[in-house]
C-alpha cells in the first residue's frame, strides 16, 4: 500500500502540504513529494483538487472464511460485570446483523460465573464463553491474555471488542501482538462495511482534530478497544438464554509471573463522569480554586457531578480525575453545563456528542458556543446563582 | 541495573487546531515535543538511577532522523546513551509493526533489566506499543504505573492506577512498565546536562542491525491499515441566549423544559 | 552563530519561563520577590552559573548561552532573570579576580543558588561618575584589617543578599579612580546594615535597597584583586555586564511583542480582530523589525564576548539599543492594548514599567552614547 503523487497531474500547489497533518510532503521543484512520515492516512488525497494523488490499495487474498462471529471481552471487577461490557453487546449486536449469520458472543474469565453470564445473555449475548478458575479471579496481563488468546485460536471469532479500560487497554494489545493481528484503540464509531462485510474502526487520533477511519483487511480477528460511554447499551430482556461454552483451560499458577497483592477503591469523590446524567464543569474562567466550590454546589443542586477542563487541572484546581476531554475522560451525559470553559478542542473532543450542552462565558467567540445548544454570554459567577435559583 | 526508555518525538496536539474555514489542520508552527507519558517514563528511570549506584539508562526511539531531538533531549536530562531507529522500511508502521521493530531493537540490546514506556503517545492514544513490546519479548508488564513503591532484589512493587482506585502489583525483572502522568514530575534538562548531550553520538540503526524479519516492519506488515481521515464536524449552531443573568438563566430552563430535558 | 546546543538551552530557558515564571510574575510583582525555592530550582537547572566554570558549580557556557536564557526569561518577567541569573554581575568579579578560597566561598554557593551575591559599585553622589566615590575602606595597622564606611545605594539584591562586592576607596591620596578598591563584605559582619527596600517604579519582584557600613571590619583576605584595581575591576566587567544587560533589553521587547500580536488577535473591534487593522499590523511590522536588529546587536556582541573580543563598543551598543527598544516596543504593545493595557489583569503593564529600567541602569543611554563616540573619536 502506499500514496502516489502523479508528477504529471501535481500543479505544485501545495494544499496536500497544507493539508497533511503529519508534515509528510514536502514541494520538491514545484512537485510535491511523499516523505518518510507518511502514515498513508490519505487527507491529502482528499485535499489534492486535481486528483494528482491516490492512494493504492493492495489487493492480497487470504482465506479468512474460518473466522465468524463477534465476540465481547466480558470484563468483570470482583464479579461484577463493568457498565461497557453492556455497551459492547449492544453494538456488537449491530455487527453480527451487519454481518449475517453469526452469534454474538461474550467471553467471561473468573470465579462464580453463574450470575454474570445470565446477565451476559439477558443483555443479548448468544454464547457465553467461560474461564473459570480461581487463578482468574483478579485480572492479570499473563493469565488472561493467555486463556483469551488460546481460546481465540480454539473457537475463531471474527471480531473481538474490548472495552478501552485500563484493563482492556492492557490486554487487548498483548493479545494481538500473541495472535498476530490488528488492534484499533479507543474506538468511537464501529461498523460494517457492506461490501467486504469487514469493521470500519473510527477513533479520534491527533489529539481529537483528526478522525481515522481503520480497517484490517488481511487479519483475524478483527479487534477493537471501544471507549465507555460512546455505544449505546442492548435494552435488557429478562429471562433470555443461550449456550454456556467452556473454554479450554490450560493455565498454571506459574504461568502469572505478577502478583496482585492488593486491589483499594479510593474513597476520592468517584463520580464516574461515565456514568453521570448531568455534568457540570469548570475552566479557566473560574479564575482560581476557589470557583469549584459554586461548581460544586451548582452540581449537587441538579444532581450532577463535577467535571474540569485541562486547564483547570493543569493549574491544580482539581483533580485530574475530574478532567473532560481528549486526555481525560470522554463524557456523554444527558446535560453538560460548561462554565468558564473556552472550548479548547480537545475537551470539544471529550464531550460535545452530550445530549444537550449548555456553556456559560463571558468571551461570545469562545468555541464553545460552537457546540452549545444553549449560550449564555455573562459572568459565571452572576449567571449560575441564577440558573440554580431558577432550576427546579 | 540497565533501565531502557521508549519514547517517541509527538506534534504538540495542544496547538493544532482546525481551520474553521477550510476544515483543515493548521499545524503551521506546531513544535515537535517529547511525548508527555514518556517524560514520565524517562523520569521514572532517571529516579531508579539517581538512587542506584552503577544504574544505566538508555533511551530508544523510532521515528524519522529529525526524532534525534527527543532523544538528545532525554540526554540533557541524564539518559546514558540513545538509540534511534530510523529507515525508509520502518515507515508507516501500526502499533504491532512499530512493537516488532522496537522489540528487535531491544533484543540485539539484550542485556536489560527494566523497560520504561509511556502510557501513550498523544498523536495515536494507542497505549498499544508498550505492551505489545514486552508481548514481543515474553517479559511481563504492568500499565499505567503511578507509583513505584520497592525496586530491589529482582522484584519490584508497584501502583496501578485503575478508574476508581488502584492495584498493589508485585512483578519480577525484566519487565516493562508503563508510566502515568501521575507517577512524578519530569526534570527540567539542564545546561549543563545540554551540553554533554550534544557531545555524545546518537547511535541509529536500520532494520539490517536489528533482530527482526523484514516482513514484521513497516506499513506492509501493519495488519490495521487507514481507510481514510477526516476532521470531525462541529455540531450546529445552537442559541445564543440574550439578557440579563436572570433572564438569560429563566430562558435556558424554559427551554429545557420545553423540550422535555428537565 | 548558534549550535545545537544553543537551540536547546533556548527550549529549556523557555518551558522554565512558561511553567515557573509566567504563572507566579504578577504575584511576585505584587508581593515583592519570588518564593526562595525558585532560586534553587533555577540552580538545578543550572541557570545561576552558565558561564561559571564546572569547578565552581557552573556549566562552563559561553555568553551566547547566557544571552539566551537571560532573552527567554525576561520574554515572561525581567525582574526573575535578575534575581535567578546572579552569575553576570555579582558572580563575575570572583571569577575573574578572585583568588582560588574566595571563588569556593563566595562564588560556588551562589551559582548552586545557596546564596545571593550583590555588586556594590553606584553611590549617593556616584552614578555614572565612579571617581566620586564616597565610601572608603582603609587598612587599620593597629587591627590588621580593612574598615570599610559609607553607604551604596540602588543596590539589586541588597535587602537579601549574603554578601557584596563593595567598591571603595582604599587610597586617599590617589587622584579619581585610581585610590578605589574590592572588597568582598558579608552581611552578617558588625557595622553591615541595609537600606529599606526600594519602592522601585517596576521590577518588584528584583528588591533593591542601600549598604550601609559603619566602621565594618574587612579582613585582608577579602580584598578583591589587587588595592588599586577597584575601577579596572568595575569596569572590565561592565562590559560582560552590558550584554546581560541589552539581552534583557532584548527579552522584554520580545515578549512586549509576543503579547501584543496575541491581544491584537484576540481582541475584537468593529466586528474584526485589530490586527487586521492597517495601523496595528504596521505598528507589529516596525516593533518586529526593532526587536530583530535589537537582537543581531545582542548576539553579536555575545559572540565576539566568546571569541574574547574587545567588545566595549559594541556591548555599549547594544545596551543602548535593546535599552531603547523595549521602551519603544513596550509603549507601542501598551498603545495596541488600550485600556486593558494600563490595567495590572496585563502583563504588559508590568512588562512596561520594567523597561523603563533598561536604559537607566548599567549606564544609562547617555552613558552609552558617551562610551560609543569617545571610541568613534579616539
Amino acid at each position: 500500500m502506499a500514496v502516489l503523487i502523479s508528477k504529471e497531474k501535481c500543479k505544485g500547489c501545495s494544499l496536500c502540504v497544507k493539508a497533511c497533518p503529519f508534515a509528510a510532503i514536502d514541494m520538491v521543484e514545484k512537485k510535491a513529494v511523499i516523505n518518510d512520515k507518511c502514515t498513508m492516512c490519505g487527507t491529502c488525497v482528499e485535499a489534492c483538487k486535481f486528483g494528482a494523488i491516490i492512494k493504492e490499495e493492495e489487493t492480497k487474498e487470504k482465506d479468512l472464511s474460518s473466522y465468524k462471529d463477534v465476540w465481547v471481552f466480558a470484563e468483570q471487577r470482583a464479579g461484577v460485570i463493568t457498565p461497557v461490557v453492556f455497551e459492547l453487546l449492544g453494538k456488537g449486536r449491530d455487527l453480527a446483523a451487519g454481518i449475517g449469520g453469526v452469534s454474538l458472543c461474550a467471553i467471561l474469565l473468573g470465579e462464580n460465573l453463574e450470575d454474570m453470564t445470565r446477565q451476559l445473555f439477558e443483555a443479548g449475548a448468544d454464547i457465553v464463553y467461560t474461564a473459570e478458575s480461581s487463578l482468574l479471579a483478579n485480572y492479570t496481563s499473563d493469565g488472561y491474555t493467555k486463556v483469551i488468546s488460546e481460546a481465540i485460536n480454539e473457537f475463531k471469532p471474527e471480531i473481538v471488542l474490548y472495552g478501552a479500560t485500563h484493563i482492556g487497554r492492557d490486554l487487548a494489545p498483548r493479545i494481538a501482538a500473541r495472535v498476530n493481528t490488528g488492534l484499533t484503540a479507543d474506538c468511537t464509531k464501529l461498523e460494517i462495511d457492506p461490501e467486504t462485510k469487514g469493521i470500519l474502526q473510527t477513533r479520534p487520533a491527533f489529539g481529537g482534530n483528526l478522525m481515522a477511519t481503520i480497517k484490517c483487511p488481511d487479519h483475524r480477528p478483527q479487534m477493537s478497544t471501544v471507549r465507555p460511554g460512546v455505544m449505546d447499551k442492548a435494552p435488557v430482556e429478562a429471562g433470555r438464554t443461550g449456550k454456556v461454552v467452556p473454554v479450554t483451560l490450560n493455565l498454571q499458577e506459574s504461568d502469572i509471573r505478577t502478583k496482585v497483592l492488593e486491589i483499594v477503591k479510593t474513597a476520592k469523590d468517584m463520580v464516574s463522569l461515565t456514568d453521570a446524567e448531568i455534568i457540570v464543569s469548570g475552566g479557566a474562567g473560574l479564575g482560581d480554586a476557589s470557583g469549584f466550590d459554586l461548581i460544586r454546589r451548582f452540581a449537587d443542586k441538579v444532581g450532577g457531578v463535577v467535571g474540569a477542563s485541562r486547564a483547570a487541572v493543569d493549574s491544580g484546581w482539581i483533580d485530574h480525575s475530574h478532567q473532560v476531554g481528549q486526555t481525560g475522560t470522554t463524557v456523554k451525559p444527558k446535560i453538560y453545563i460548561a462554565c468558564g470553559i473556552s472550548g479548547a478542542i480537545q475537551h470539544l473532543a471529550g464531550m460535545q456528542t452530550s445530549d444537550v450542552i449548555i456553556a456559560v462565558n463571558k468571551n461570545p467567540l469562545a468555541p464553545i458556543f460552537d457546540v452549545a445548544d444553549y449560550g449564555i454570554v455573562g459572568d459565571l459567577y452572576k449567571v449560575i446563582p441564577e440558573l440554580m435559583e431558577a432550576w427546579k | 541495573m540497565k533501565i531502557l526508555v521508549c519514547v517517541k518525538q509527538v506534534p504538540n496536539t495542544n496547538e493544532v487546531k482546525i481551520n474553521p474555514k477550510t476544515g483543515t489542520l493548521i499545524r503551521d508552527g506546531v513544535e515537535s515535543i517529547l511525548n508527555p507519558d514518556d517524560d514520565n517514563a524517562l523520569e521514572a528511570a532517571l529516579q531508579i538511577k539517581d538512587a542506584n549506584e552503577g544504574t544505566t539508562v538508555t533511551v530508544i526511539s523510532m521515528g524519522p532522523p529529525q526524532a534525534a531531538e527527543a532523544l538528545r533531549e532525554c540526554l540533557a536530562k541524564g539518559a546514558d546513551d540513545a538509540v534511534l531507529l530510523s529507515s525508509r522500511a520502518f515507515g508507516g508502521a501500526d502499533t504491532w509493526a512499530t512493537s516488532n521493530t522496537i522489540a528487535g531493537a531491544i533484543k540485539k540490546i539484550a542485556d536489560y533489566d527494566l523497560i520504561f514506556a509511556g502510557r501513550q503517545a498523544i498523536d495515536g492514544d494507542t497505549a498499544q506499543v508498550g505492551p505489545q513490546i514486552a508481548e514481543r519479548l515474553g517479559i511481563p508488564q504492568v500499565t499505567y504505573v503511578e507509583e513505584i513503591l520497592k525496586c530491589e532484589g529482582g522484584r519490584l512493587t508497584v501502583k496501578r492506577q485503575l478508574e476508581d482506585g488502584y492495584e498493589i502489583i508485585e512483578i519480577p525483572t525484566p519487565c516493562l512498565l508503563t508510566a502515568v502522568k501521575e507517577l512524578n514530575t519530569p526534570r527540567y534538562m539542564s545546561v549543563k546536562g545540554i551540553y554533554e548531550a550534544c557531545g555524545k553520538e546518537i547511535t541509529v540503526w536500520n532494520e539490517h542491525d536489528i533482530v527482526v524479519k523484514p516482513d514484521e516492519i513497516g506499513i506492509n506488515a501493519s495488519p490495521t491499515k487507514v481507510f481514510r481521515s477526516f476532521t470531525p464536524e462541529p455540531k450546529g449552531k445552537g442559541m445564543l441566549i440574550q439578557g440579563t443573568p436572570r433572564e438569560a438563566a429563566a430562558k435556558v430552563i424554559e427551554e429545557l423544559e420545553k423540550k422535555h430535558i428537565l | 552563530m548558534f549550535e545545537l546546543k544553543h537551540e536547546m538551552l533556548r527550549k529549556l530557558a523557555r518551558e522554565f519561563a512558561e511553567r515557573e515564571l509566567e504563572p507566579i510574575a504578577a504575584d511576585a510583582e505584587k508581593n515583592g520577590g519570588y518564593p526562595k525555592e525558585l532560586q534553587k530550582k533555577a540552580a538545578e537547572c543550572g541557570f545561576g552559573g552558565i558561564t561559571i566554570p564546572k569547578e565552581y558549580g557552573g556549566a562552563g557556557g559561553d555568553y551566547k548561552s547566557l544571552a539566551i536564557v537571560v532573552e527567554e526569561f525576561c520574554k515572561k518577567d525581567a525582574a526573575a532573570s535578575s534575581m535567578l541569573m546572579s552569575n553576570s554581575l555579582s558572580g563575575a568579579p570572583y571569577l575573574y579576580y578572585g583568588t582560588e578560597e574566595q571563588k569556593q566561598k563566595y562564588l560556588k554557593p551562589m551559582v548552586l543558588g545557596e546564596t545571593i551575591g550583590a555588586f556594590a559599585l553606584t553611590e549617593p553622589g556616584a552614578g555614572s561618575d565612579s571617581a566620586a566615590t564616597q565610601t572608603t575602606c582603609l587598612w587599620d595597622e593597629e587591627q590588621g584589617c580593612y574598615i570599610l564606611n559609607g553607604r551604596k545605594c540602588f543596590i539589586t539584591m541588597g535587602p537579601v543578599c549574603d554578601y557584596a562586592v563593595v567598591f571603595a576607596k582604599s587610597d586617599l591620596q590617589a587622584k579619581g579612580t585610581r585610590g578605589i578598591s574590592a572588597f568582598i563584605v558579608e552581611a552578617g559582619w558588625e557595622g553591615f546594615s541595609r537600606g529599606k527596600a526600594e519602592e522601585k517604579m517596576g521590577m518588584h519582584a528584583s528588591v533593591t535597597s542601600d549598604l550601609i557600613f559603619n566602621n565594618v571590619k574587612v579582613p585582608k583576605e577579602n580584598l578583591l584583586g589587587e588595592e588599586g584595581q577597584g575601577f579596572k575591576i568595575a569596569m572590565g566587567i561592565l562590559d560582560a555586564g552590558r550584554v546581560t544587560v541589552a539581552a534583557q533589553g532584548l527579552g522584554i521587547a520580545a515578549g512586549c511583542l509576543d503579547l501584543a500580536v496575541r491581544y491584537s488577535k484576540e481582541r475584537v473591534q468593529f466586528g474584526r480582530p485589530i490586527c487586521k487593522l492597517q495601523d496595528v499590523a504596521f505598528k507589529l511590522a516596525d516593533m518586529a523589525t526593532e526587536v530583530q536588529a535589537a537582537r543581531l546587536l545582542v548576539y553579536d556582541v555575545a559572540d565576539k564576548l566568546d571569541k574574547h573580543e574587545k567588545v566595549t563598543m559594541q556591548a555599549a551598543m547594544a545596551k543602548y539599543k535593546a535599552g531603547e527598544t523595549c521602551n519603544t516596543v513596550a509603549y507601542k504593545a501598551l498603545q495596541i492594548h488600550g485600556g486593558y493595557g494600563y490595567m495590572q489583569d496585563y502583563a504588559i503593564e508590568r512588562m512596561t514599567r520594567a523597561a523603563r529600567l533598561v536604559s537607566i541602569y548599567e549606564g544609562t543611554s547617555e552613558i552609552q552614547k558617551l562610551v560609543i563616540s569617545g571610541n568613534l573619536l579616539k
